[in-house]
């Protein structure tokens, strides 16, 4: 068989050299082709580095907690933002539909009298509402008129956002939040020690990992991203598939709004600015590919750390921490930068 | 028409007769006809433009046709759409191989119809990834594909390789027909035997296979019959042992017409 002359690239090595031949891959070049254990990896260092300069400041309980509570609430976006990346899309929404559902969920409760558990309910069942039909705006639009997933979300960014101050009047509403609330899910810790707030994080967390490796709505995610008109041929419902992709990925952004209303008990309208990119960077940095078909919640979780993790050390250590922004934005264009080599060389096949 | 019923014994497995399909101003089909027997490798030919793909197209049931009727044993179908053409037993390796090339060939196999663990589990979802790699590779086995590694997403896979997947595929879920658009236009001389012998596999296991090819001496070595179409109309039909090339470009060319 005449072979063109080019580089040799990893597939060479890692086939066998007869052509047609089903070359088995090792497990060490499979290993590190994944980006995510790679990334896992960088994790590990600077956790490292960190705890031997400053052991006592860095590895505290008190300091582990706080990192914890301060991801989770962008641990339960970034799941959702995987989903939809995996499918190829992008949801610039999640910011805004946080702040929303927030909005919403404390009138709703403030409106009920701020006190007792069918408040609590009723605030939980409205934030995910809300979300819901922000998601679902967004999937019918993208998957029926088949238009950018970008330009889509960027609208509903803006209305969404627009939303939240006139339902708001543009200030934030306090006391709506039962105290019951505030001192459970908002501030409380499971057997005293972990923060509910963790608890349910990475209960979210783990319901979508399973849902996206382990099951056939999780496959239809990777199968729609990788090849959408093969999945269409193959019988794959794709508009109605990604149709619950981005319902997910909203009403995991009204679950983290009220998570947050609960912890701080007020709205924070100008707090979610930059929340979608700082998901999409988490998911991207943890290996999900921008191009769809690739990706992995563990990834992801991996993605949400490195910055908060990094932002942290440095303040430990007394460096300035906008050094974090710096170091962040290197690992994220380092990141696509390694799935752009492995897109790369799959193509020159 | 050179002789189609004299070649062609009634009991046709599929037959498409009138077929019309317009685009625009172009009449890609004009009342074409197309027929398979059980159990026969029919090769479509034809120049660019002649109409083949939309022809399988619409038989595979990604286009609707403007006019036309499509008997499939005998009885009237309408085929609106892949699902329609899957549940008569007709699959269709596309010239793209539309794989998922992020999955590997054992997803790829079973894309659309995945298996799901049994019990609880599989009701709320759970796909059975070791049952469907097991049958998997039982069914690259028996067509004769050596696949040692199933675990390398089907993008890491040679041009050869992959189109095997996509025919393994086509093979594993048809039980009457397998459109194969183009199946050796992107390989070499060995990858191109290699898919070659698998369609002659896949014709002793019973099935029909509808080979859409440019390349006439692939066509000579492969079908039983050969069907050409001509500006959207379908011109001659041989058995392919009553013909010589010649006469097949001739017809594809429309010298024979002429002459």
């Amino acid at each position: 068989m005449v072979r063109e002359r080019r580089p040799l690239d990893r597939r060479e090595l890692t086939r066998h050299p007869e052509e047609g031949g089903w070359g088995a891959r090792s497990g060490l070049v499979r290993l590190t082709a994944a980006t995510s254990t790679w990334i896992f990896l960088v994790l590990v260092v600077i956790i490292a580095i960190f705890s031997i300069l400053n052991f006592d400041a860095f590895a505290s309980v008190f300091n582990l907690r706080n990192i914890t509570i301060d991801a989770s609430s962008l641990v339960i976006v970034a799941v959702g933002m995987t989903f939809v990346i995996i499918t190829g899309g992008i949801d610039l929404s999640v910011g805004s539909v946080l702040v929303f559902s927030q909005v919403v969920a404390a009138l709703v409760m403030r409106g009920m009298g701020a006190e007792g558990m069918a408040v609590i309910l009723a605030g939980l069942g409205s934030a995910l509402l809300s979300g819901l039909v922000w998601g679902l705006l967004n999937g019918v639009l993208i998957a029926k008129t088949r238009m950018p997933a970008l330009i889509v979300t960027l609208g509903t960014l803006g209305m969404a956002q627009g939303a939240a101050l006139l339902l708001s009047g543009g200030i934030n509403i306090r006391r709506a939040v039962p105290t019951e609330l505030v001192t459970t899910v908002g501030i409380g810790r499971l057997f005293g020690q972990i923060p509910y707030q963790v608890v349910i994080a990475a209960g979210i967390t783990v319901i979508g990992g399973i849902l996206l490796h382990l099951t056939r709505f999780g496959r239809h995610t990777y199968a729609i991203g990788s090849n959408a008109e093969a999945s269409r041929r193959a019988g794959i419902n794709v508009a109605g598939h990604l149709i619950k992709v981005y319902a997910m990925s909203g009403v995991l952004a009204g679950m983290a709004g009220y998570l947050l209303l609960a912890r701080f008990t007020t709205t924070t309208i100008e707090g979610h600015g930059t929340t979608n990119l700082q998901a999409i960077a988490a998911v991207v940095i943890g290996g999900t590919s921008l191009f769809g078909g690739i990706g992995t919640v563990f990834g992801t979780v991996v993605g949400v750390f490195i910055p908060s993790i990094l932002r942290n050390g440095f303040i430990i250590l007394g460096v300035e921490p906008f050094w974090q922004q710096v170091a962040v934005g290197a690992i994220l264009i380092l990141a696509v930068y390694v799935d752009q080599l492995k897109r790369r060389a799959r193509e020159r096949k | 028409m050179t002789g189609a019923e004299a070649a062609a014994p009634d009991g046709y497995l599929l037959e498409a007769r009138g077929i019309v399909k317009r685009y625009g101003h172009v009449q890609a089909l004009q009342e074409a006809d197309f027929d398979v027997l059980p159990g026969e490798v029919t090769a479509l030919v034809g120049d660019n433009g002649a109409g083949k793909s939309t022809l399988i197209k619409i038989l595979s049931g990604t286009v609707q046709p403007d006019a036309g009727k499509i008997r499939f044993e005998g009885h009237p179908v309408t085929i609106h759409s892949p699902l329609d053409a899957r549940r008569l037993g007709v699959e269709t390796v596309y010239q793209d191989l539309a794989l998922a090339e992020d999955l590997d060939p054992a997803a790829n196999l079973f894309l659309g119809r995945e298996l799901l663990r049994p019990g609880v589990l599989g009701m709320v979802g759970f796909i059975d990834k070791r049952a469907m790699r097991g049958r998997a590779s039982e069914s690259f086995r028996t067509l004769g594909i050596d696949l040692q590694d199933m675990d390398a997403e089907v993008g890491m896979l040679s041009g050869g390789q992959r189109q095997t997947v996509a025919v393994s595929r086509a093979a594993t879920w048809a039980s009457r027909v397998i459109f194969m658009d183009e199946p050796t236009a992107a390989l070499g001389v060995v990858q191109a035997e290699r898919v070659l012998e698998l369609v002659r596999r896949i014709r002793e296991s019973g099935k029909s296979v509808v080979l859409i090819s440019h390349n006439l001496p692939q066509v000579f070595q492969a079908a039983d019959r050969i069907q050409v179409l001509r500006l959207g109309r379908r011109v001659a039909a041989f058995r392919a042992e009553e013909v010589t090339m010649d006469e097949v470009v001739g017809a594809m060319t429309g010298a024979a017409e002429e002459g």
